[in-house]
Formats: C-alpha cells, structure tokens, sequence
C-alpha cells in the first residue's frame, strides 16, 4: 500500500520515532559535504543540496529546488551507528597478583535511520552476516542493530560513481526496511511517497497525515526508478570479477600499487569492510587496564604482522587482498558480495583509484589497458 | 572476547626466548582444547597473542611462548602465581583418530614442536590405534631445541622413532645436520598408509609437505598448522585470513589440499 506524505508528513515521521525514544540519524550537510549525524526535525535533512561526485572528487552544489533527497551516497556510511569507530571491550584492574575482569553491558540507544539508501541496505545485510553469525554473535552490534527503525529512500540521483544496479543493490530499495520513501519531484509538484515493510512501520505510518497514491502517482515512481538506473555512473560485470580473480601476478596489480598509497580511505568509507584491531592501555599506575576494538585496515603493514616481519608488506598484495576479498572470497565466507556499489571508496579515495576500472582491467589479458578517467 | 583469569603454576625456561607455563584456571575454566587448537592467552594491559596449546593435563593448560614482540614478552615474563588471561579454546584440531589403523608422520620445525606435541602424548596414550609412528624435529642450532628432555625420553621409547636434525650444528652436536625434509626422504613408514601432521615455519611446511608427497604420501593425507596474525579469534577482525579462509576458525590445522594453491601464491 503506496500512501503520499502530507505537507509536514517526513517532519511528522521523525517527530513520532522521536515519541518513541528513538535517537534520530539521517542525512546532514556538515563540513562541506553531506554525511550523517543526529537530526531533531526535518529541517535538519540537505534540502536543497546534492553533490558531483567523481573518482577522487566530492562537491556540494546547491539544486536550486527544495528536494530533501536529492543526492546520492553520504560520505559515511551506517556502520559507525552499529559498529562504532572505537568500543570498549573490557575493563581489568590488578590488585597485587589478582587480576579482576569487567565486560560492560554493550551500549544500545534506541535509534532510527531515515534516509538510507538500498546500498546501504543491503551493507547492512552484509554486516548482519559478519556480527549476528549464530557461533559468533558480536555483542555491541547485536544490541544495536536489534531494535534500529530504517526509513530508507528511493535513489532518484544515482551519482556518477554509483554501480548499485550491477550489483542488483538498488536503486530502489525492496526488502529490509520499516518504511521506504520515494521522492518525486517534477517543477509544479513535489511529493513523498511512502510505503510500508513491516507492522511497525505500517503502525507509525497510520500516524501521519497521508493519502492513499493514485496510479500516476505509481506510474512515476516507476519512470523515477528507471531514470535512476539509466543514471548509473558506473558498473561492474560479475563475469569480470570472475576473470579478474584468477591471475594472482597480473600486472594490473603493479600497475594499481603504483598508485595507491595504501591510506585505507577506502576501508573506511566502506559500509561494509568490518575489520578491526584491539588496543590495550593501562592507567598511569598499571593497576586499571582497558581494551578497546578499533577500526582496522588491510592497508596497513601491521595488519599482517607475524614475528619476523608482514605476510603482505607490498601494497600490491593488500590492494590484491582488498579487492578479491570485497568481490571474491566474501562469497566463501558469508555467501555474498562484500561491495554492494555505493561507489564510496571511488569518491573518497585520494588519487581516485576506481575499483570498477581496475576489475575491467585484470579482467583483460592484454596487459596494455588504457586508463580512462583516472585523476591525475 | 572476555578473558577468563589463569594462575600461572608452573613456568620453565626452555630456551634463550622461549618459555613454557603451565596454567590453572582461578575461577571458571574454559572449555577443554582438542589438540592442534590455540587459546588467546592476555597479558594484563599489553594485549592478546594467539598461542597453541601444547598440553592439557588434569584441568592445566600447557602454553609453550617464544618472546618475539610486546604481548609474549609480557606473558614470558610472568611468574609463578601470576594471573593471566585466557580466552578458547579457538580453531580447528588436528584429529589423530583420522591416522587409526595407519602410520604416523609427525614433522616439527623449530617452535613448531609446541602444537604438535599433543599429537604425541594422545598418540602414546592410544598407541595400539596406530601402525608406525615417527617424529622429525628440525632446529636452526642444539641450542634451539624445543623439549630436549622430553625429546630424549621419546628418543629412547622402542615404538616410536624420533630423528631430529640441526641447520647449523655446534661443535658437540652428533647428531643429523641439514634440513627437516631430508629426514621425510628416510622416514621408516609406508606411505600409502601413512598420515603426515606438518608444523614449523609457512617456507619449511610447504618443502616439508612437498617432500612427504614425494614419498607417496596421499596428499589428502597431510595436514599442518598456519600461523597467521589474530586480534579476535573469532572470524570478526579480518587480521587472519588466507583467501577464503579465517585462519582462526577454518584454521589452523588445515588440510594440504585445501591450503597448496593458496600458499604458492606470494603474499597472498
């Protein structure tokens, strides 16, 4: 059941989840980009804003309309809100040879996500795999993750380095949501429309002012989803992935590591990569000691450090293990793909290295691949 | 990811870096490992190393540390009375029963006789299970032998055949001189219906595995342990893996078969 929002409808959903004790975090524009953050109302969402994003290459720039959702992926993702940059493990404390130790309870402020996009939807598909594993529950994610409210939106501006529709993420988002929002904006009107995926969404949807939509209004969100995937900046062929996955010495691998500065950018940006480092201090006396998990990336020399030095230490076989684990050895682990097109680590990394162009690369043979696009 | 507290009850020098401690638990104990499984043994406010179990004996854990960075460090240091913590039992064993009816090929680099000796205790335990059983222990010098003791005990048993050689040998060394593969060449078992557990260093495993083959082992019948880097020990950190593998649940003991291709490949 299609409904279209009222004129204060979206500001009457946060406000209802609000009701319900919820810790609101949408989409925002804060420091020259949009990313996500707290939002107490409505008028806190990026109306008016959408962003160029390109390999290496993110710029807000105002649509001179009042589109609310106008843009495409934030420059963060979900994951920080589940799996958060830094969490506390245990607390210790050594009292001459006895050592106490503490685990405290995970923190679990109830919260609701408006705005997500259906990458980012099915990131967190991804990511249930990797902390919910029935043998290997994470705690922290567990209690965050069980409650969250998800309005997720429609994409209508896939930006230019979005492949969502190759990895049959998106555009529009089907499954894995409390209620789904689709914009459509066309000069004279400007409507939200909402449907519903589960009986708590239904419930808080009977609470706001709505109309039942007509079949036009059906029949442009149905032009709107398909102006979106024709939109597609980029994309990325599964057949490729398969041939790029077999020649462990190509030399695209030299030729990427010759441009990759191993930063890890992309790892963070990532709403999927999910790996992690523990870090343990002691207080000033080394009587109280703390461990936290904090995020960690297979870019980093230590990431692989045994005695007597690192299993990768070339950036060509971390960019190697990167890549052919995001889009190959993820399927052996959690029966899916670990990149679900965002397009996020083609934006936010800093010499605009494009994942889908290295891929279409190994995929070839043929060692000389002209380089199309690439920053300088 | 919660550590429970260990007493140590028992330390031993073994070598210049390397100890072994024995350890009870303080309060709850963790489930028993099966042999070829680690724990994650926690120094207090230094951090967590992935250890294997060397021995369990009576509810105590045997952990056999080379000091090679801060966290071992720590944990060599620790003397009797101290409390640790510890995690596991984490990963994959290296099932012994599967060698019943048939030979044992047991081949050990370095500190690599630590998660191997399991296998000769259980082996010694259930001796009549088993067909021929020998142990090849390679060290870089004598001073960097593991157990000696232990290994001359062994040595002197009449249904076990223990060869162990040196790289570089002192000048009151008798013994073998020359890598741990030459002994496989000589090793007094039947190949077709023998099972080989493999332990040491990634380079001497692969010659070593390679070697067993030549002889006639089936290859599916050669197993061995990887080391890897762990922060978690529960396929969530990321540090451990090898292609599709995490380390610290589909390892560390792993079969030949499903390791080779993975291991040809360099810094993979």
């Amino acid at each position: 059941m299609v409904q279209v929002l009222g004129a204060g409808g979206l500001d009457e959903i946060v406000r209802a989840l609000r009701a319900q004790g919820r810790t609101v975090v949408g989409p925002v524009v804060r420091d020259g980009v949009i990313t996500h953050d707290v939002i107490d109302s409505a008028a806190d969402l990026p109306r008016g804003w959408t962003e160029e994003q390109d390999a290496g290459r993110y710029q807000l720039a105002p649509t001179g309309t009042d589109e609310i959702f106008a843009f495409s992926s934030p420059s963060t993702s979900w994951k920080r809100y589940l799996y958060p940059e830094r969490t506390l493990l245990i607390r210790a404390r050594r009292r001459r040879d006895v050592v106490e130790i503490h685990e405290p309870e995970p923190e679990a402020p109830p919260m609701a996500f408006l705005g997500v996009r259906s990458c980012d939807l099915a990131a967190l598909d991804v990511l249930d795999r990797v902390f919910l594993d029935p043998d290997a529950t994470d705690p922290t994610y567990a209690a965050r993750r069980g409650d969250v409210f998800i309005v997720a939106v429609a994409c209508s501006f896939p930006g230019n380095t979005c492949f969502c529709s190759s990895m049959d993420t998106g555009p529009t988002p089907r499954s894995g949501f409390d209620l789904a929002i689709r914009e459509l904006h066309d000069g004279a009107s400007h409507d939200l429309l909402v449907e519903a995926g589960s009986t708590r969404g239904a419930a808080l949807l009977a609470e706001v002012e709505s109309r039942a939509a007509s079949d036009t209004d059906v029949a442009r969100a149905g032009d709107s989803h398909d102006r979106a995937v024709a939109g597609m900046g980029r994309r990325l062929r599964s057949d490729d992935i398969q041939r790029a996955a077999l020649d462990p010495d190509h030399p695209r691998w030299d030729d990427v590591a010759q441009r990759c500065l191993a930063c890890a950018n992309c790892t963070m940006v990532c709403p999927t990569c999910f790996c992690s480092a523990t870090e343990d201090s002691t207080d000033l006396t080394g009587t109280e000691s703390e461990r936290w998990r904090v995020w960690d990336s297979c870019f980093t020399l230590d990431f692989t450090h045994l005695h007597g030095g690192s299993v990768r230490s070339s950036t060509r076989s971390r960019y190697r293990q990167w890549l052919l684990h995001k889009l190959v050895t993820w399927h052996d682990q959690f029966d899916a793909s670990g990149c679900v097109g965002c397009g996020r680590c083609i934006t936010w990394c800093p010499v605009g290295i494009d994942l889908t162009e290295e891929v279409a690369a190994l995929a070839r043979s043929d060692e000389s691949v002209p380089r199309e696009g690439a920053a300088p | 990811m919660t550590p429970r507290p260990y007493r140590v009850v028992s330390r031993r020098d073994d070598l210049i870096d390397t100890v072994t401690l024995e350890l009870a638990p303080v309060g709850d104990a963790c489930p028993a490992p099966m042999a070829g499984q680690f724990n994650m043994l926690w120094a207090f406010g230094v951090g967590e190393a992935p250890i294997s179990v060397a021995g369990f004996d009576d509810g105590v854990l045997i952990h056999t540390i080379r000091r090679v960075g801060a966290v071992t460090a720590a944990l060599c240091a620790s003397v009797d009375g101290d409390q640790i913590g510890l995690r596991g039992p984490f990963g994959t064993g290296w099932d012994l029963p599967r060698a019943t009816g048939g030979d044992v090929l047991v081949v050990a680099g370095g500190l690599g006789l630590a998660p191997v000796r399991p296998i000769i205790t259980d082996l010694l335990a259930n001796r009549a299970d088993f067909g021929r059983a020998v142990l090849l222990v390679g060290a870089r010098t004598p001073d960097a032998l593991l157990y000696r003791d232990e290994l001359e005990g062994w040595r002197g048993r009449l249904d076990l055949d223990v060869e162990v050689t040196v790289d570089a040998a002192s000048p009151a060394w008798r013994g073998d001189v020359g890598v741990v593969t030459r002994l496989i060449e000589r090793a007094p078992v039947d190949p077709a219906n023998t099972t080989a557990f493999v332990c040491g260093p990634e380079v001497m495993m692969r010659f070593a595995a390679q070697a067993v083959l030549d002889r006639g082992v089936p290859a599916t019948h050669v197993v061995l342990s990887l080391e890897r880097n762990m922060h978690c020990a529960i396929g969530h950190c990321g540090h451990c893996q090898l292609g599709p593998m995490f380390v610290c649940k589909d390892g560390p003991v792993v079969g030949w078969t499903d390791v080779e291709a993975l291991l040809r490949i360099r810094e993979r």
